[in-house]
Formats: C-alpha cells, structure tokens, sequence
C-alpha cells in the first residue's frame, strides 16, 4: 500500500486494525520498520494502533483484555487475539477487482514476459485459489470482462517476449501512421505497457536515442539479434499513471470544431480544452508534435471537422482536398457549391 | 476523525467475534465501553454503529439463543466473518500484486488495494515488485463506479446519452446486466426499459451523473446472458467483405499496401493496389486521409464516398 491515502476515516483505520492482529499473528512476529510499511503508515501511526488494539477492554460479563501484544525492541508479536487472529473475508468490490483483473491478465498471456503468465499456469492456479477464497463475493466479476486486443501477429508477440526474457536487442521494422512510412530501427527492449486496450512495447530507441513505445500491432518485422540490450542509465520509463502521451508545451497548439459525427476524436485523442459550441458540435484543443498527423486527420473527418487554428493548417488541408478531388476529374474536381459560398 | 468512534467499533467487533451467544443490546452496551449512559442515545448509536459494520462487510447476525429468549440479540458468525484459509506461492502472489496494478488510478484502485491488504493479513507475501516486465492498467471513466455499484446491487440506472452523431443528449433507463472494456473502452450492456430491448452503451458518451432509479434486487438478469457477446455484437464490423481497386501514388499509402492483397505498377508513377476491406464508411474515411496520394476507381460507391468526404472538406 504505497499510495498515501489523503483521508483516513475510522472505518480505514478499523479496517487496517482489523488486519493488523491476523498480519502479525500468521507471520509470528514482524518488525516494526516493515509493518509500517506494508500498511502504508508512519511508524508513530503503527503504535498508535498497536496501543488501541492492546487497551481493548470487555466489561461485562467480567471485565477482560482480548488482545496482548508487545512490540518491544521494534519487533511485533502477538500473545493473545481471541477471535481476531484471521482476517475479514473479502467484500464483493474486494474480490471482484481483483478477479476481473487476474482474467484480463489471462487474456494477456500470450503476449505476456512474465514468466507466470506466459505459461498461464500460476494465473491459473491463483484465479482458482482467490475464487475458492472470496465464495459468493467473487460473483460480480462474472458480469465485468475485459478484452484485450490481439491485433498483434502471433510472431512479434512471441519474439518480444523473447527478447525481454533474454534481455536482448531488437531489429524492428515499425509502421508511423502519421507519416505514412515504414522505418528499420535497432531498440532495446524495456517492457511491456498494456494500456487502455492496446500492447506497447516500451525501449530505447537506438536511432532516436530516446525512449520510445512501438504499438505491437504496428510492428511490420521483428528480429531478436545476438547482441545484449543495453538500456542506458538516463532512459526513464513511462510513468503509466500520468498517461501514455504527455504533451510539450512546445508542441503546436491547434483548434478542431467537431460535428456530432466527429466528437469520437474528443474522446480518442488527450484534449486540452473541450467545450460545447451548440448543435453538439464541440470545439477542442489538441497540442502535438506533428502537423501531418492533423492533416490526415482533417482530411479524414470531411465535413466533420474544420480546422481552425493555425490557419496555415487549415489552408494546407483544403489544398490537399482540392488536389485529391481534382484527380478524379470534371464534376469531382470541384466542390458542388455556388463559387460565392467558398471562402 | 474521532478516536473514540474507532476504539468503540473495535471493541464491538471483538465483542461480537467472541460471543458463541446472541449478546442483547443491553449486554453489549455493558460490555463494550464508550456508550452513551441514556438508553436512547444509545439505541441510535448502536444502530449507526451495526450500519457502519455492515458497510464494512462484517457479517452480523440477529437472532435467539432459544425459544425462551424474549429479546433479540446480535453476534458475529466466526465462519462467516473470517477469510477462508488461502496460500500462495511466490509467483501466484507476483500475479496477485501485477492484477492489483491494474486498477490505479482507476475506480476501483482502493477496493483492489483493500483486497490485497486482507491477503497480506492472512499471510500471502504479495510484496510489490519494481519490474515485473509488464504494466497493464484499466482505463478511468467516471459513470464506470455508478454502474458496478448498479451491476453488483441490480438496480436499475438512468443517465443521459449522447449517442454516436446526435447533437442533443437523450434520458435512457436500463436495467444494466454487465460491463465490459472492449479494445480499451467501457461498455454497459442490458434492458433498456423504453425501447424493451437490449442495448449496449459506451461509458464515455455518458453525459453527467447515473443516478439509480429503482430498488437493489430490481434487475432480473436473463439466464445464459453474456455480456461479452452482446458487446461483441454491438462493435463489431459487418462481415461482408468488398475489393476495392485502387492508385496510389509510388512510395506513399503504405498503410494500405500493408493490408493489399494484390499490387502492380500502373505506369506514370502509380500503382494498382487491391485491397480488401468490409466497414466502407471508415475505409473511405481511411482512402481521404491518404489525400492526393490514392484515388479509389472501384467500387463507385466507396469512390463517391471519398469524394463527399474530400468535399466536406471544403464546404
């Protein structure tokens, strides 16, 4: 439990007090140090709960102390617990994140480096125990599924989890959409990013010398070569919680107005601002890198979205318009609206 | 938050947990300390008291311990309050951690971390590992929480929705039987109760709050439902596949050339490029992205469909 927690209700804290006693009792005795860490709390806060725990007393029908602990010289034992020496079964929302995660993982397995679940069995065999453990509480995950895309040929998944497994460098044959081109790199393989759907193999790009993240289903050729991967020091992975694609400030800023047909790119793409201009038309702002990317994408969309800032973008894409349309000659090769109406 | 609300619930638990017996309301305000002394205060805390415990997923019963009993009283059931026995070796306990992954920054990040917090109690050596090889996560949508509680509670929902090219929203009712993320998205799927009909609804299309809009208990999901299918169904593309001829100019759509099932020079620095293809709204869409570097010259109506979109262009 790394993630601070900002508040702490006293149901949190009877929860963590109620886990507490069985984390000690089934390991007999702990350190101070690492409890405190395992439960994500300071040490001072530890022996806050470890005090309450130990003054718990029962009045009636004779007065009595459950629970006897000591933690002297920073090591936590429990002598006494009654009843409380098991922990509490797991709630429905408990068991069934974790089940509907542990089936996704499972669909994962071919493409998958981890040794467990390449071969499936460990996921199996941890799917099958946690179902027996949770009972009735596991039930909901049979309604929530996850499916993972297996665009990627069976080939290149197997051989990046060569690669990854045996810590080697890569030759990669890689499609970039928004240029339309397919380029040769050499990568060392780092790891694999399985993020809203899609597989990534993330790895320092030797051409860029950069980190970089190859969508598997766009990978057009891949060889495992003899050569060990070597990932320098100043290569820093993704932080997958902040999101994939992080836009630079330096990055152009531009301005879409989206029909109602074409507000699925609000949803597909990371917009700074969206904001409802009527009708369901929505005006968005996007920063990327690549100006040939919004081109594409203008295109693409048609009467669905008009490009309104930087208007030398703009004018780019309706020149490329009118030349595509002119190549299918007279009666395509102009817009079929009066020449007044033409901007 | 209050020390005393936390050493008073504890002390309840403990009472209850060890009590083989049903405990009166009046032996347990004897038993565990920190109750108000008047009896009415104290009837209304207990009762929020017991609600909390609940909340907690602490089973409480109620009961008699024999026909004599006038009063009912309260306990603990050990077997059903207690994780069952649960052992994992070392890499099933490093699938665990990874699957606990999944959710963060996701809705249910605090019920996974919860999960794994009880295992850790019951002994499982679920330490988090600095390199797995591997990062999934689930994405974030925030009707997904309404609607798991709505799956688990089955009740029926309403929210407003915008479905795909309509400028305005519209109210929905459904009794919601599963949801599932389909390459990357979330989907709910079940009866929408004012068409009678099954229904499937992208998560993110959801505008504002989903609000419950019947009893738990209330959804009647059909026997032999799967949801994976109906999603599957709703999604996916029609079947029935076209060949379409097409220029392209050499050297460029090499994103088509990717999926050609037959390709020769065409002379004057052009290729013929055949390529298959069955949804012919996006491949039209995908043909106008390529801009003056491919023209379709079969099928007309995939070649009118990109010259409507290259107009639109232009209007």
């Amino acid at each position: 439990m790394t993630s601070p927690r900002p508040v702490t209700t006293s149901s949190d804290r009877l929860q963590r007090l109620l886990a507490l006693v069985p984390y000690v009792v089934s390991r007999k005795v702990v350190g101070l140090t690492d409890t405190a860490a395992a439960f994500g709390v300071s040490e001072r806060e530890l022996v806050d709960d470890l005090n309450m725990l130990w003054c718990v007393e029962l009045r009636a029908p004779d007065p009595y102390c459950p629970i006897d602990l000591s933690y002297e010289g920073g090591e936590i034992v429990v002598s006494q617990a009654e009843q409380m020496e098991r922990p509490l079964r797991l709630g429905v929302d408990e068991a069934s994140a974790l089940l509907v995660a542990l089936r996704m993982l499972a669909e994962l397995g071919p493409v998958a480096p981890v040794p467990g679940l390449a071969e499936g069995s460990a996921l199996s065999r941890t799917i099958a125990k946690l179902e027996e453990a949770a009972g009735e509480a596991g039930a909901l995950s049979a309604q929530v599924a996850v499916q993972v895309d297996k665009n990627a040929e069976e080939n290149v998944a197997a051989q990046v989890r060569e690669a990854l497994a045996s810590r080697r460098r890569i030759h990669l044959s890689y499609y970039v959409p928004t240029r339309d081109e397919a380029t040769e790199r050499d990568v060392d393989p780092m790891r694999l990013l399985v993020v809203e759907g899609r597989t990534y193999l993330e790895g320092w790009c030797r051409s860029a010398e950069a980190v970089r993240l190859f969508r598997l289903d766009r990978v057009l050729g891949i060889e495992v070569l003899a050569l060990p991967a070597e990932v320098p020091e100043e290569a820093d992975p993704r932080d997958v919680d902040r999101g994939l694609f992080q836009p630079s400030p330096e990055d152009a800023r531009v301005v879409i107005e989206l029909s109602p047909y074409g507000r699925w790119v609000a949803e597909y793409y990371p917009c700074e601002e969206v904001t409802d201009i009527g009708e369901g038309w929505l005006r968005v702002v996007l920063r990327t890198p690549d100006s040939e990317w919004v081109r594409r994408l203008a295109l693409r969309l048609g009467e669905d979205g008009r490009v309104v800032e930087p208007a030398e973008l703009a004018a780019d894409v309706r020149r490329e318009a009118a030349a595509a349309l002119a190549r299918y000659g007279s009666g395509a090769g102009h817009p079929s609206v009066p020449a007044g109406e033409v901007s | 938050m209050s020390k005393r609300k936390t050493e008073r619930l504890l002390s309840l638990v403990v009472c209850l947990l060890s009590s083989q017996r049903y405990l009166t309301a009046t032996q347990i305000r004897a038993a565990v300390p920190g109750y108000p002394s008047s009896f009415d205060a104290f009837k209304r805390m207990f009762e929020r008291d017991k609600e909390e415990l609940r909340e907690l997923g602490i089973p409480l019963d109620m009961g008699t311990n024999g026909p004599l009993d006038e009063e009912y009283g309260y306990r603990i059931p050990r077997q059903e309050y207690m994780l069952p026995d649960i052992r994992l070796e070392p890499d099933e306990a490093a699938v665990l951690t990874l699957a606990a992954r999944v959710w963060r920054r996701a809705e249910l990040e605090g019920a996974a971390a919860g999960a794994l917090l009880k295992l850790r109690a019951a002994g499982v050596e679920a330490e988090e590992t600095s390199q797995p090889g591997i990062e999934p996560r689930l994405a974030g949508e925030a009707a997904f929480g309404p609607l798991w509680e709505a799956v688990r509670d089955r009740r029926p929902v309403t929210f407003s929705y915008r479905a795909f090219g309509r400028s305005e929203p519209q109210q929905r009712q459904l009794e919601p039987w599963g949801v599932v993320n389909r390459h990357g998205r979330w989907y709910v799927a079940g009866h929408d109760q004012a068409r009678d009909a099954v229904r499937v609804f992208r998560l993110s299309r959801i505008e504002g709050p989903v609000a419950f809009s019947g009893p738990r208990g209330a959804v009647k999901v059909p026997d032999g439902t799967d949801v994976r299918e109906l999603v599957a169904e709703w999604d996916s593309e029609p079947a029935e596949r076209q060949v379409a001829m097409l220029k392209i100019r050499a050297g460029t759509g090499f994103g088509l050339r990717r999926r050609a099932t037959g390709e020769q020079p065409g002379g004057d620095g052009w290729d013929l490029v055949e390529v298959p293809f069955s949804d012919s709204a996006w491949f039209a869409e995908h043909i106008a992205s390529f801009g003056a570097d491919v023209v379709v010259s079969e099928p007309a109506d995939l070649r009118d469909a990109v010259i409507t979109r290259l107009k639109g262009v232009l209007a």
